[in-house]
């Protein structure tokens, strides 16, 4: 045996103890990467709590192209990880192929349903969160027309689109929502310059509050809405702060919550579908100091009656995706 | 649709077609003195990153552009050693251009700024700002046109005008001086300018070098004045639409000029109308957006004229010995 033999069994032999000793929970970021002020990064954000709370450490992945979904999936479970948590509703079909080979670990995934026995499916009631949202901005427009501009044209922004249509007609029957989409493919995500055309083009057509849902694409839509004098709504993280004043509210989507609670289970983590809304905290919109005085008391008294009649199941709100139609325009 | 709509539309054009406009000048510049030049969107991006973290860093706008167009011609540079020095296969060169930019931008900007491949955003003296130019107050209340002056004309930021005012120049520099003469023999022939005494690989590096200038600017100009600071891949694609406007403009300036204000009318439209019923039929969005890409199809399938590039477009100049 030569040495450099030698030195490559003892590694290997280290790196399977390794392995063996420690499930570490790990975390795969999708294509929006880490620090996408929203999505991806609430989760990160509830990871560094997790980790910062227990004194533990994870695994994480920023992904850079779709071919490495399923070999950072097999990496990190054949590393010995658990839980695996992942974001996004793209990893659905590799995790469907992948978590069948092993039973013994268990995935979280956020955003999409995957019928496995190990597998944890963490969907979000975003409809809700857009009905409270849609609610303030008719309540904070005076022109009667608000706009909506989604990122890539996909059932689940629909679904934000729809639940904020319905919101919106719940206050003012009469208002007219402008509606966008910055494109169809993945590069929707991240073109704050047409983000910035559409709103222009909303705010010629009389729109004065606009709900971006559009990633990267919304930095343009919240940026153009803060230079041309009119409110805008921030999603999934509460982006109240980027323009202070100038932010009616976000639809705040915890997904830090979720990363977090998974993460504190760690390898006791409940299985099977876990609906995060407006009942148990997992939707909610955002008031901070930057955006308290544009919201009046009875804006607020309004949409926290409409809150706890949605979590009592008196008030249901529409889900695009359960029929893939939306009743209003 | 009212005159006011039609307006907004056409302004919304301009706004659009002016980074095309600059990338499609620059890959003229360059597939003209026989160097193609795939590498436009990732010249733009880093050029984007740069201007808008400079700007940002010393709040004023103009070094932002500077520092923009530096690491613009900076790449520029890598494409001519390549390319132009090493002979190396120049679609190869551009494609790895584009690569090394969309990772180094978000590593340099995380590294920085830790906002998630993001800069800071900008405010104040860090931002171009619009002109107002002169008469647009009198001109205001003369119908029809005070709002075409006021709204059309005026009220772009300055690198719109540069834009403008390239294709012009950029005329008359290929077509009315001995440079411009020569680097378009460069791109046809090669071997003739150098029997005539003038340094071919000179010549291709000033053309690569203007490129860069060119997408300095328009980088810059999506960073710091369309928007206010950098985002990941904030380019989405335009550097490419830039080359297919340089095909469907036939390597020309001002067909260029016409190509890239068509294409931004096409995008300004599918932005504003996002279906557009024609009789009982309504043609969707997605048809609009695609609608550069099938032009260009067209154009280069010979139904409409024919697009014939530089003879010696893509391949490195060997003297013979």
């Amino acid at each position: 045996m030569t040495l450099m033999q030698k030195f490559l069994g003892a590694a290997a032999a280290l790196a399977l103890s390794a392995g063996a000793a420690v499930a570490e929970p790990a975390l795969i970021f999708d294509l929006g990467g880490k620090f996408d002020k929203s999505f991806n990064e609430a989760a990160f954000q509830g990871a560094k709590r997790w980790a910062d709370e227990t004194g533990g450490s994870f695994r994480e992945i920023e992904l850079q192209s779709e071919a490495q979904r399923e070999q950072a999936l097999r990496r990190f479970a054949e590393a010995g990880s658990n839980p695996i948590i992942m974001t996004g509703f793209a990893f659905g079909n590799v995790l469907g192929e992948v978590a069948p080979d092993y039973p013994d670990t268990k995935f979280a995934i956020i955003d999409m349903v995957v019928d496995q026995p190990n597998v944890r499916s963490v969907v979000f009631n975003e409809n809700e969160g857009s009905y409270l949202v849609g609610m303030l901005a008719a309540m904070a427009s005076k022109t009667g027309t608000v706009g909506f501009i989604g990122g890539m044209d996909i059932p689940l922004i629909r679904k934000f689109a729809c639940g904020y249509v319905e919101g919106v007609k719940a206050v003012n029957p009469d208002a007219t929502v402008i509606q966008n989409m910055t494109g169809t493919t993945p590069a929707a995500w991240n073109d704050p310059v047409k983000g910035s055309e559409l709103t222009k083009a909303q705010i010629s057509q009389g729109a004065d509050v606009v709900y971006a849902a559009a990633g990267g694409t919304g930095v343009g839509v919240l940026q153009t809405a803060a230079d041309e004098g009119i409110l805008s709504v921030g999603v999934d993280s509460n982006q109240n702060y980027m323009h202070p004043g100038k932010v009616l509210t976000s639809m705040m989507k915890r997904v830090d919550n979720a990363v977090y609670d998974a993460m504190k289970a760690g390898t006791d983590i409940e299985t099977g579908i876990n609906v995060m809304g407006v009942g148990n905290g997992g939707i909610d919109y955002a008031i901070d100091e930057h955006n308290e005085s544009l919201i009046t008391p009875e804006m607020k008294a309004k949409v926290d009656e409409a809150k706890a009649k949605i979590a009592s199941g008196e008030l249901t709100v529409h889900d695009y995706m359960s029929d893939n139609t939306c009743p209003v325009e | 649709m009212d005159f006011m709509t039609l307006l907004q539309v056409l302004e919304s054009t301009i706004r659009l077609a002016t980074p095309l406009l600059l990338a499609c000048l620059a890959g003229l510049y360059s597939e003209r003195a026989g160097i193609f030049d795939i590498g436009l969107e990732g010249k733009m991006l880093v050029a984007a990153f740069f201007s808008a973290a400079v700007a940002y860093q010393t709040g004023s706008v103009w070094l932002g552009l500077l520092a923009g167009i530096a690491s613009s011609m900076a790449l520029a540079a890598i494409h001519g050693l390549a390319s132009i020095t090493f002979r190396g296969n120049q679609l190869i060169s551009g494609v790895a251009i584009n690569f090394l930019a969309a990772g180094m931008t978000v590593l340099v900007a995380q590294d920085w700024f830790q906002q998630g491949g993001r800069t800071p955003s900008l405010i104040g003296g860090a931002r171009f700002e619009p002109i107002t130019l002169p008469f647009t107050e009198a001109l205001a209340d003369v119908p029809v046109l005070g709002p075409i002056y006021g709204g059309l004309i005026s009220s772009h930021t300055i690198l719109v005008y540069v834009a403008f005012a390239a294709v012009p120049l950029t005329w008359w520099i290929l077509y009315r001086t001995r440079f411009g003469l020569r680097l378009r023999a460069v791109g046809e022939n090669p071997e003739s300018v150098d029997t005539a005494g003038v340094s071919v690989v000179g010549l291709r590096y000033a053309a690569v070098a203007i490129a860069g200038l060119l997408c300095g600017i328009a980088g810059a100009y999506l960073a710091t004045a369309l928007q206010a600071g950098f985002v990941k891949d904030m380019t989405a694609g335009r550097g490419f639409i830039a080359l297919a406007a340089l095909i469907f403009a036939k390597w020309r300036p001002w067909y260029a000029l016409w190509a890239t204000l068509l294409f931004g009318l096409l995008q300004a439209i599918s932005i504003r109308f996002q279906n557009i019923p024609v009789g009982d039929f309504v043609i969707p969005v997605q048809f609009m957006e695609a609608l550069p890409y099938i032009l260009t199809i067209i154009i280069l399938a010979g139904f409409v004229g024919k697009a014939i590039p530089p003879r010696a477009g893509g391949e490195p100049y060997v003297k013979e010995r």
